[in-house]
Parts: structure tokens; C-alpha cells; sequence
């Protein structure tokens, strides 16, 4: 009732206002809107018009490094030569990123899952302490590279795709596990109890039952981790090593030398490594902006 | 109940994830504190003790590191904390086109960070980059960006900043999206003004975006390696050397002792400014 009244209030007081300067006001917002426009066309098309652009010129012509309109298109030129420059690498690159990408989130899904089930019903419990502090701690503390060369080394997982797997779901399990402990959190127990009155064991209920359930945040950890492992350029420099490994980050690094005055290769190598990463971003904006979000307001 | 907690929520769940975790994080942090203390070929090592740490510290191609990821932190933490609270509370607000700028503002930080870094360094170059011809047509004679050894470090922070106010913008939008609108009404009737608004309601009862913001772009700066990478290599000189491209440089050169040594100042580092942080800003934290 009260909250009535309020808003008549407020309601009367910006007829009021507006009524006053409604001109003004919309003006205003306007001339706001258009300042914003402006702005963020110099501070992000600008950059992304200019590596386009400069990615379809030919190598003269990219080299006066401005934005001009090129003289001539050299589109599937530039694109063919980048493609298969040093025996395919970069094809081989992509085929190397999307493994790994897939690999380890299929495996950080299902063990990260599983950790988080477990942590949250479990939370309170004689250990439950220790764990808290070693996924939180794996959060903030960066990795030891050298000993994690040495300990891939021994198990002769150095140099292969699945110890820089391994690594990646090492990485990434302490953000992924604190996401689904936190939503396992929503899922009543009385799901629990209503599975073992019917029977079902711990394990027919974790994957019958409340992984199913665990959807939601499923989907945004897949996005926000492929993400983060495709974009990855820190650990396949150290623990995937050697130009037939090449990840997409590295082929661009490699480039960059090689390519010191080829802009117009190196830039259409950015464009098609940022090509999968615009298309994630149209169609899972929302997942994406979700785990963010998620991850910093419960940590 | 315990019974059938103990079988039901079994820690045999726990063993895959902890299983790698171990292997592929733990141990190696815990082997890191021995082998920082050796001459270490990875096939052979000989016990030093405090040697690297006190060839890390007396040296200035690698103390110097300790100054610039600072300063690299604080700068690029600080510009995301203020920006992207000022970009939250305008994209929040009545503005025209906010769904746009929101996700023109965000998309960079979904770019991979060695692209960025390529991208700016050849517009950042001194004569003919885009940025510096830009500037010259409208008169103002543009610096040498990343070769001038006082602004290197913070054009790369400015490039950081670039891409990563993003995030900090969203998260700021979600806490500010869930200030109640009362709040805003109350103070509408009492005659306040926007810049009140703003002052009294958004930026207090945003402060747990705020801290997560601040924990994590402090973090994240101090642990930053890739921009700096594809920028600056470190240079000139070593003067934007971080210490995370310090331990890439001696690893490549083959002191893996010295670079593990790198490694656990840095995680010593980052805990010591971190958790304190973490728990004063939680400590001040506004309850809704």
C-alpha cells in the first residue's frame, strides 16, 4: 500500500519534471547516447575495422600499416597463403586446439561434477575444510611450471595431448568445482532421499538423477572454459612444446616472427583464430556473461 | 543417517577430480619449494639452498620485475575498478543503445590475449602506427608507446585494461542490477539527484561486485604474462619484464632452479597480497 503511494509519487514528480524539461532531458539522453557511440566506435571498431582491413590488402600495402580502403582485394590469397603456410600448420594448429578444447572439458565436466556433488552435500562433514581450502587455493596461487614439467616428464606425459589435458583440467577444476558445488547447493536433498527410498545407489543417483539437473551450469562452464582453453597460450607454451603440437595461440606466435613483414598474413591469422570465438560469443552471450558474473559474486 | 551418507555421498567421487588436481597441481606447487633450492637440470639437481632467491633479489635485471608487476597491477586494477563501475552504472542506467555498447564493451575479452597484444603493438608503433599518425593529424605528437622505457609498461597496462574492463563491467551490472529499486525511489522523493544517486546508493551497495572486481583484476594482473609476451617481450631492456615473463626467460635460458625460485615468490607474492586483501574487503562488506 505504502509502496502505492510511493510510486504515484515518484511518478507524479518525473511527470513533473519531464513536463518541465522534457526537452531538455531528452536531449540530453540523446547527446549522451551519441557521445557513447562515437566513443566506442574509436576505442573498439577502430581496432577491429583495422586488422580486418589490413588483412585483406596485399603485403605493400599492408605495410604502410593505416586504414585505408585497399586498392586491391587479396581476400583468398592472404587467407589460402596463411592456411598453409609451413605445411598446414595452422590447419594441423586447429585440429590440435578443438582436441584439446573438447578433451579437456569433457574430462573437467565429469570429474568437476562429480568433486562438486560430493564437496557441497558433504559440506561441514570431518574433511570438508581441507578440500575448501585446496580448490580455493587453486584459485589464486598460479602453478609451479618447472616441477609440473619435471612430474609430466616422469609419467612421460610431456610434449603429448593428454598430459597438456590433464594440466588444463588441473587448471581449470578449482573455478568449476566451486560453480557446481555452489548449484548442487539449490538441488534439495529431498531429491536424495526420494532416489534411495527407490533404490538407487550413489551413483545411480549422481548420473541419473542430479547431473541431469546440473544442466544450467553445465552449459555455462562448457562455454566459459572452451573459452578460456582455446585462448590458452601460457600452457601449451611450456607443456606442449614442438611445432607439430602447435595450438592456434602458438601458430600466431610463430608468425610473428616469420611474418615481420607480412601485417596482411599475421593479421588474417587473428581474424580466423577470432572467428570461433565470435561465433560462441552469438550465440551463448548469455552463459558467458553468467559464469562471469557467477564465479565473482560467489567467490 | 551417517551410514548412508558415508555410501551415498561416498569420497570416491572426490578421486578422479582430486586424483588430477594432485598430480597436476599440488605436486608440483609443493615440489617447487625443494627444487627452488637446487641447480636443477630437471635430470639432475644439486641442493643450493637460498642461492636463487638471493640471486633473484640482488639482480636487477630480475628484482626489477617485483616493481613492474606491481605497478602493473595496481594500474590495470585500479583503471577496471573505476571504469568498469562507472560503465556499469551507465549501462544500468536509462541509456540509449545499452545492449549494444554492453556487448561491443565485453567482446575483446573474448579475443585471445597474443592476438590483441600483435594487433596494438603495430598500431602503437612510434612513426607510422595508427595510433600516432592519428594523433598527429590532430596535432599532438604522439610518444613512442611501448620503445619509451617510462610509458612501455602502462601503454601494455592501457591494452590490458582494453581488453579486460569486460568483465568488470558485467560483474559490476549484475550487483548493480541488484540494488532494489526502492532504494532509487526513496530517494527520488526525497529530491536527490542522479550524481546522489549514484553517490549514496550505487557505488556503497555495489561493493561486493566492487571486491570482486578488485580480487580478481589484482590477481589476474599479478599473475599476467601473455601481453606482456606478444607486446614488449619484456623490453626494452628488461625494463617491463613481469615476473611471470622473468621465469619464462630463465627457463628458456635453462635455469630451471631459478626460474622455480621465480615461481614461489610469485605464489608467495600473490598469497600474501591476496588473502589480507581478500579478507579486509569481505571484512567491510555492505549487507543488503
Amino acid at each position: 500500500m505504502s509502496r502505492d503511494i510511493s510510486r504515484m509519487l515518484v511518478e507524479r514528480v518525473d511527470r513533473s519534471r519531464s513536463e518541465n524539461m522534457g526537452i531538455s532531458k531528452q536531449a540530453r539522453r540523446v547527446i549522451v547516447a551519441v557521445i557513447a557511440l562515437v566513443l566506442s566506435t574509436v576505442i573498439f571498431w577502430i581496432p577491429f575495422y583495422f586488422v580486418i582491413i589490413n588483412s585483406f590488402k596485399n603485403q605493400a600495402e599492408s605495410a604502410l600499416m593505416n586504414m585505408s580502403w585497399p586498392k586491391s582485394f587479396h581476400i583468398l590469397e592472404n587467407y589460402k597463403a596463411v592456411l598453409t603456410a609451413s605445411d598446414h600448420m595452422l590447419v594441423r594448429a586447429f585440429y590440435n586446439s578443438m582436441l584439446l578444447t573438447v578433451l579437456s572439458i569433457g574430462v573437467l565436466i565429469i570429474v568437476s561434477a562429480m568433486a562438486g556433488f560430493v564437496l557441497q552435500r558433504r559440506d561441514g562433514g570431518r574433511f570438508s575444510s581441507v578440500f575448501n581450502f585446496l580448490v580455493l587455493a587453486g584459485l589464486m596461487i598460479p602453478p609451479a611450471i618447472v616441477p609440473t614439467i619435471w612430474v609430466l616428464d616422469s609419467i612421460n606425459l610431456f610434449k603429448t595431448l593428454s598430459g597438456i589435458t590433464f594440466v588444463e583440467v588441473a587448471l581449470h577444476f578449482p573455478f568449476a568445482a566451486i560453480l557446481y558445488k555452489a548449484f548442487v547447493a539449490t538441488l534439495p536433498r529431498e531429491i536424495d532421499e526420494s532416489a534411495l527410498i527407490d533404490g538407487a545407489g550413489g551413483g545411480r543417483l549422481f548420473f541419473n538423477i542430479l547431473f541431469p539437473l546440473l544442466k544450467p551450469v553445465t552449459s555455462t562452464i562448457i562455454v566459459l572454459e572452451s573459452i578460456n582453453v582455446f585462448n590458452d597460450f601460457v600452457n601449451p607454451l611450456y607443456f606442449f612444446p614442438g611445432s607439430n603440437n602447435a595450438t592456434v595461440q602458438l601458430t600466431l606466435y610463430n608468425f610473428m616472427s616469420r611474418f615481420t613483414t607480412s601485417w596482411n598474413l599475421l593479421f588474417a591469422d587473428i581474424v580466423l583464430i577470432s572467428i570461433p570465438m565470435l561465433i560462441l560469443f552469438i550465440f551463448f552471450n548469455k552463459q558467458i556473461v553468467a559464469g562471469m558474473t557467477a564465479g565473482a559474486v560467489k567467490g | 543417517m551417517t551410514k548412508l551418507t558415508i555410501r551415498t555421498y561416498s569420497y570416491l567421487f572426490l578421486v578422479p577430480a582430486f586424483l588430477i588436481y594432485f598430480v597436476f597441481y599440488l605436486l608440483p606447487t609443493a615440489l617447487s619449494l625443494f627444487f627452488s633450492m637446487t641447480r636443477w637440470t630437471l635430470t639432475d639437481w644439486d641442493y643450493i639452498g637460498f642461492d636463487n632467491y638471493v640471486t633473484f633479489f640482488s639482480e636487477t635485471a630480475l628484482s626489477i620485475g617485483f616493481r613492474n608487476t606491481l605497478i602493473y597491477a595496481v594500474v590495470t586494477c585500479g583503471l577496471k575498478v573505476i571504469l568498469g563501475l562507472l560503465l556499469g552504472a551507465f549501462l544500468t542506467s536509462t541509456a540509449l543503445f545499452k545492449n549494444y555498447l554492453r556487448s561491443v564493451i565485453f567482446f575483446p575479452t573474448l579475443l585471445s590475449t597474443i592476438a590483441v597484444g600483435i594487433a596494438f603493438s603495430i598500431m602503437m608503433h612510434p612513426s607510422s602506427g595508427l595510433i600516432n599518425t592519428s594523433l598527429a593529424a590532430l596535432g599532438i605528437n604522439g610518444p613512442d608507446w611501448l620503445g619509451n622505457t617510462k610509458i612501455a609498461l602502462l601503454s601494455v597496462a592501457l591494452v590490458d585494461v582494453w581488453k579486460g574492463v569486460g568483465v568488470a563491467t558485467v560483474i559490476y551490472i549484475a550487483g548493480i542490477s541488484g540494488i532494489p529499486a526502492e532504494y532509487y525511489e526513496a530517494l527520488k522523493i526525497d529530491g536527490g539527484s542522479s550524481m546522489n544517486a549514484f553517490r549514496y546508493i550505487t557505488v556503497p551497495l555495489s561493493r561486493p561486485a566492487m571486491n570482486s572486481v578488485i580480487i580478481l583484476a589484482f590477481i589476474g594482473g599479478l599473475r599476467s604474462f601473455d601481453l606482456i609476451w606478444a607486446m614488449t617481450k619484456g623490453g626494452p631492456g628488461f625494463t617491463t619484464d613481469l615476473i611471470a615473463s622473468i621465469i619464462y626467460k630463465q627457463y628458456q635460458a635453462g635455469f630451471y632452479g631459478l626460474a622455480t625460485a621465480g615461481n614461489v615468490i610469485l605464489f608467495v607474492g600473490v598469497s600474501l597480497l591476496a588473502f589480507p586483501l581478500y579478507k579486509y574487503l569481505t571484512k567491510s562488506e555492505v549487507y543488503l
